[in-house]
């Protein structure tokens, strides 16, 4: 086991971003950036995602940490609600004389 | 969404000099660029003290913009840069409220000023020589910055206690930035903190000098312009000794300073820094581009 940064070619990890601006509700991925530890991952996303006063709060997330959709088997992940039109509220008909639907 | 889409649609037929349709962005209130009163005039005495700290921020600007492009990574080369724009940012506020005293303007003060009349301390002048170097500069001359802009937001100089108020905010985050580097090399690899160590060592002798009071400045002192030096050292070096213990390092004897860079006696490197920020204004003289 060598210690980190022996060899050249070592890189710090890799940290996903997401900020939360000003007006928005929810923390919405921005980007992504190099950084040896959260600490440091969350200057940097300061650094490189806040300059123009957008946020109000970051989020960083190890890349490792993060599990994604397989792009190559999309059409079996996504597509299948095709002509299932009852899985959506208005396929069906609200029953006469029911309040408040 | 799809009676949204049409919504914009029609906009944009009415609109028919506009390509874009109504687009609209948010009104973007810019602030001034520079902080304090752009038509306050400082006396002879404020503007020689005001070059103090004009002079320690352009010349670490300039030190620190030689990073970009040699940081460990891009990221850190981004950071550097930021900070080295905030302190250019503090120069040039510093730099037009000095010069009023005698009508020069920023640039002719940056550029057109001699070595012997710069004011900055020898700590700003030191070589940037490896990222532990840097570091352990910045974590000098940010503590200070932090501790002497704080007490100076309540100068009884209006227009300097504006351009203090804004800059405390920016130094706040650059000392930071140091603290945390100072501990992650200190706490890194045998290699990162012996280069730390050697940092510690051969800066110094240079802190000295911050914290040593003047005669010229005393009687700006009575009148609440300027902050007596040595009032800021127990300050700074209580953050210092907290920093390097958490890492096990221990502060080195603080030395009695001789370095003249308050009266225009500065170190050997000073001329080069110089020489390579101001040749471009002194060969072209009034080039814009």
């Amino acid at each position: 086991m060598t210690s980190p940064g022996s060899d050249n070619k070592d890189t710090w990890p890799l940290w996903e971003v997401f900020v939360r601006s000003n007006r928005g509700l929810s923390h919405v991925h921005a980007g992504s950036l190099h950084a040896p530890d959260a600490e440091l991952a969350l200057r940097n996303a300061r650094d490189l995602y806040t300059r123009r006063s957008e946020g109000t709060s970051i989020w960083v997330v190890p890349a490792d940490a993060i599990t994604t959709s397989d792009p190559d088997s999309r059409g079996a992940f996504f597509e299948s609600p095709a002509g299932k039109n009852y899985r959506h509220a208005i396929y069906y008909t609200a029953s006469e004389g029911v309040p408040h639907l | 969404m799809t009676s949204a889409q049409n919504g914009t649609t029609e906009l944009a037929r009415d609109d028919s000099e506009n390509p874009h349709g109504a687009v609209t962005v948010d009104q973007l209130d810019l602030e001034a660029e520079l902080a304090g009163d752009a038509d306050a005039i400082a006396t002879p005495e404020t503007a020689e003290y005001v070059l103090w700290l004009a002079d320690d921020a352009l010349i670490l600007a300039q030190q620190l913009s030689r990073w970009i492009a040699h940081a460990p990574e891009i990221e850190e080369d981004v950071a550097l840069g930021n900070i080295a724009l905030d302190l250019l940012g503090h120069a040039r506020a510093l730099l037009r409220y000095a010069g009023s005293a005698s009508g020069r303007t920023e640039d002719d003060l940056a550029y057109f000023r001699n070595e012997p009349e710069f004011r900055c301390s020898w700590m700003v002048q030191q070589d940037n020589g490896d990222f532990a170097h840097t570091i352990i500069r910045q974590l000098v001359m940010a503590t200070y910055m932090f501790a002497l802009y704080t007490r100076l937001a309540d100068s009884t100089d209006p227009a300097l206690a504006a351009i203090a108020a804004k800059a405390v905010k920016e130094v706040e985050y650059h000392r930071d930035h140091a603290v945390q580097w100072t501990l992650r090399l200190a706490g890194g690899t045998d290699e990162s903190r012996t280069r730390t160590q050697r940092a510690l060592e051969n800066l110094w002798p240079f802190v000295g000098e911050l914290f040593r009071d003047d005669a010229s400045i005393e009687p700006l002192i009575e009148r609440g312009i300027a902050v007596r030096p040595s009032s800021l050292q127990e300050e700074c070096e209580a953050i210092f000794t907290a920093v390097l213990a958490e890492e096990d390092l221990e502060v080195p004897q603080p030395q009695p300073s001789s370095a003249g860079g308050r009266h225009g006696s500065h170190f050997s490197a000073l001329g080069f820094i110089l020489a390579e920020m101001q040749v471009l204004a002194r060969q072209h003289p009034g080039a814009t581009w």
